[in-house]
């Protein structure tokens, strides 16, 4: 469980986004990043802020890992808030320290670009808090299932997706393992000078390439000993299932659009 | 013992790289519902000969029936459906994200229907005690759980022949014991016809029969008493002779004697009681 | 050099949410040239315990000995690295740490990491590769190209030449035939015998244990369960069945034997001959019923 809540960052509850289809979940997020270029005043900027909080009360994750997922972000953002602060040279002066000066349109952009990246960030992590990265790599693979027919390797990636995200466990205890025989034999991972820890990964990284190849081609094996010939004609385990939930969901998104494009300045 | 399942006639086999043959004129078979052991030291020929009847090589020389269908490239997906396998690294074959995951590979490949793989998965499980853990993720696993899930990926394919390729050794002493109980009930419950390719007595022990290879040949064949008579000359097969039998021999050299040298414990304290206590 | 834990305590992630406790109150002394056997199941806490001998893990609370060097919890310990000179570990399945382009360079690894000379490694290198058995043409060869068997006997070469006072084993013969369990255990015996190399043999195997070492550790969920020679720890094979423990082998025969003739033979045997004289003894009649 640990190693979803680092990888994937899920957060296991029962709420009604957890219940839904991840496809629903994928193509609301994907939706939610081209309507919120709609957005341009107060009131399209407020009915957005009110459809993430309200999703977020939806999802029964508590706050801290919501805020969690920003902090990573928010230089980045104040950054891209002060850029915007100072250059932009529009509207009537706020303030006037004489050698610069804060403009009116300077401060409505730089909080206005401030507030989209906050709310792609909180709906992209509602996705991956409340969805574990096999219910997203399931939903990715039907959703892209159509392309299949121009040859793109839908199923192939989606194996693969799903292979690695089985071993990333298992590689994780395997580095544990390699970095005590290696420090036994007098390396040092934690202290040192840079460039002597630097040479520290090559008797980490070989092993463990080693031992992947060896692992893929193990696995090649029993997998071709299972009976694993491609994707024809193979039946799928997981099976997903669509909700009225899901319907609403996405169709309350759509009204969302439609009120954004009312009340756009 | 039944009509022979699977038939070796004649089979030889040699790796590129090698100088030698892996395997020279091979010639066996396998008896339906028995449990048949291969055993050898490492470079007899065992693991190839496991990786032949599988199709995962094919034959220099020779031809191998199983359950009637020669293998050839032609045969092979029907042949795997024939035979399951179990290897010997019980991370590296472990594909799904999770146990019941993993279980419906093999069904999700040979495009079994969705409502019957939620059967087969659960029932697999059920026969090597793993049903409780569902949806427990392998790394949490120990290795005598990781292969009784493989055993049960094997299973769910109702396959006639179950191949254990050394399972074993790279498990601790429970692990092992988990793994030759599960396959010692699946024998008797289920009939299926095993084949175990080990070094480990204890295994061997357990079967109907034991096939001993040396250097690519079979050396001898014959029940696992008659194989473990053979003494000294296993331990310089690289083999090692069973616990009771070392004891019996012993007893014989310091003026005990006994009938034969007897495979079990048991049945040496049995043949000792009833013979030297009425002194 | 004598290495000493005293009342050790490991709790693994400690002050998070995952805190674990994996050993309590181990105290275990390992006297300069003796052979000791940590005996337990998965998960009784002998790795744990053996990633102390050379201050891979440090003590939550205790403290561990090491030589002239003390471990003691909660302080900030620098300059471990001459720890790891003297007690070197041979992990489980060690061939997985081989990574240099040749066999010569990946046992020169270890000793020139410690500061020893090119020269002076690469005569090590010579030296260990006999000592495990396998020809000193093999040190041009790529590790790689080597058999499992081969491998390992590399790996472990690696770690002699560092020139260890101790050596930690850890599972040596894991995934080996009866062949190679025999010569490796075999080949570390030697070691101890000649060099007085004091050995710690970490192990699932009862027989092993009893066979080779002077003193045996029984590790039972985390604390230490018994610690004594050999006959102390085996002369009372109940208590270790009762926790789920296992005997030797021919311990376990012998007490079927008594059981079956209702008798208990005054000698707790841990060989094959000794158990085997001893019954002929009683079934000729020469020992009293």
């Amino acid at each position: 469980m640990m190693e979803k809540m680092i990888i994937g960052r899920y957060v296991p509850a029962d709420s009604i986004l957890h219940r839904m289809d991840p496809r629903s979940k994928l193509i609301i997020v994907f939706l939610f990043v081209c309507v919120i270029f709609l957005a341009n005043n107060i009131w399209t900027y407020g009915i957005l802020v009110l459809y993430t909080f309200l999703m977020a009360s939806f999802s029964k994750i508590p706050a801290r890992f919501l805020i969690g997922g920003l902090k990573p972000v928010l230089w980045l953002v104040l950054f891209t808030f002060f850029l915007h602060l100072f250059l932009t040279k529009e509207g009537a002066v706020i303030l006037d320290f004489g050698w610069f000066k804060v403009y009116e349109e300077g401060l409505r952009q730089g909080i206005f670009i401030s507030l989209r990246f906050f709310l792609l960030i909180l709906i992209t992590s509602l996705l991956t808090l409340t969805t574990t990265p096999i219910e997203i790599t399931d939903g990715l693979e039907r959703l892209l299932g159509p392309l299949k027919k121009v040859k793109f390797p839908v199923h192939e990636l989606a194996l693969m997706m799903s292979i690695a995200l089985r071993f990333i466990p298992t590689l994780m205890q395997e580095t544990d393992k390699i970095i005590k025989a290696q420090t036994a034999r007098g390396v040092e991972y934690s202290s040192g000078p840079i460039k002597e820890r630097l040479k520290a990964v090559v008797p980490l990284l070989i092993p463990l390439f080693i031992s992947s190849f060896k692992r893929a081609e193990e696995l090649a094996v029993a997998m071709e000993a299972r009976g694993y010939k491609g994707g024809e004609g193979r039946t799928k385990y997981r099976q997903l299932s669509w909700a009225v939930a899901d319907t609403l969901m996405i169709v309350g998104l759509l009204f969302v659009s439609i009120l954004l494009l009312v009340f756009r300045g | 013992m039944n009509s022979p399942l699977v038939v070796l006639n004649d089979v030889s086999f040699q790796y590129e790289s090698q100088e030698t043959p892996a395997l020279s004129h091979i010639s066996m078979e396998v008896y339906e519902g028995e449990w048949l052991a291969i055993v050898g030291h490492n470079g007899s020929g065992k693991s190839t000969l496991a990786r032949l009847l599988n199709g995962l090589q094919f034959p220099k020389e020779g031809t191998i029936t199983v359950a009637g269908i020669t293998l050839s490239e032609e045969s092979i997906w029907d042949i795997r459906r024939q035979i399951g396998m179990v290897f010997q690294n019980p991370d590296n074959q472990f594909v799904g994200t999770t146990v019941q995951d993993d279980v419906a590979f093999g069904l999700e490949n040979n495009g079994v229907a969705v409502k019957i793989m939620n059967e087969r998965v659960v029932d697999a499980l059920k026969k090597v005690n793993m049903d409780s853990f569902l949806d427990q993720e392998p790394h949490h696993l120990s290795g005598g759980q990781k292969q009784r899930v493989a055993i049960a990926g094997v299973l769910a394919l109702r396959p006639s022949i179950i191949i254990l390729d050394e399972a074993t050794s790279m498990l601790d002493p429970m692990g092992r014991g988990e793994v030759i109980e599960t396959i010692m009930s699946l024998q008797k419950e289920e009939k299926i016809t095993v084949i175990s390719i080990t070094h480990d007595l204890e295994e061997a022990s357990k079967a109907n029969r034991i096939i001993v290879m040396n250097q690519g040949e079979i050396y001898r064949e014959g029940t696992p008493e008659e194989i473990f008579e053979m003494d000294e000359e296993l331990v310089k097969l690289g083999l090692d002779i069973p616990f009771p039998v070392k004891i019996s021999k012993k007893l014989r050299e310091k003026g005990i004697s006994l009938d034969r040298h007897y495979l079990t414990e048991e049945e040496l304290v049995a043949e000792l009681w009833t013979s030297h206590s009425k002194m | 050099m004598d290495i000493s834990l005293k009342n050790v305590e490991y709790r693994y992630s400690a002050d998070t949410p995952f805190e674990r406790l994996a050993i309590k109150d181990v105290s275990i002394d390992i006297p300069s040239g003796s052979y000791l056997a940590i005996i337990g199941h998965t998960g009784s806490g002998k790795s744990t315990v053996l990633q102390h001998l050379n201050a891979l893990l440090k003590p939550t609370k205790g403290a561990v000995v090491i030589g002239s060097r003390e471990i003691k919890a909660g302080r900030k310990e620098k300059k471990l690295k001459g720890i790891r000179e003297k007690v070197g570990i041979v992990f489980q399945f060690p061939e997985h740490q081989l990574f240099e382009e040749t066999v010569e360079k990946d046992i020169c690894f270890g000793p020139m990491n410690f500061g020893v000379s090119e020269t002076e490694a690469k005569r090590r290198a010579r030296d260990a590769i006999k000592q495990v058995g396998l020809s000193e043409s093999i040190l041009e060869k790529s590790p790689f190209d080597l058999s499992g068997g081969q491998m390992r006997r590399v790996a472990i070469a690696g770690v002699l030449a560092m020139e260890p006072e101790c050596i930690v084993l850890d599972e040596p013969t894991a995934g080996l035939d009866p062949r190679g369990r025999k010569e490796i255990m075999d080949l570390f015996y030697t070691l101890h015998k000649e060099r007085g190399l004091a050995t710690v043999l970490v192990t699932h195997s009862m027989e092993d244990a009893a066979r080779y070492a002077d003193e045996i550790v029984i590790m039972h969920k985390g604390t230490v369960l018994k610690k004594g020679k050999p006959l102390e720890i085996f002369s009372n094979p109940e208590e270790l069945l009762a926790h789920g423990l296992d005997v030797p082998e021919v311990l376990r025969f012998q007490m079927k034997v008594e059981k079956a003739f209702n008798t208990k033979f005054n000698k707790t045997c841990l060989t094959e001959d000794e158990l085997t004289d001893v019954m002929a003894d009683f079934l000729t009649g020469r020992l009293p019923r």
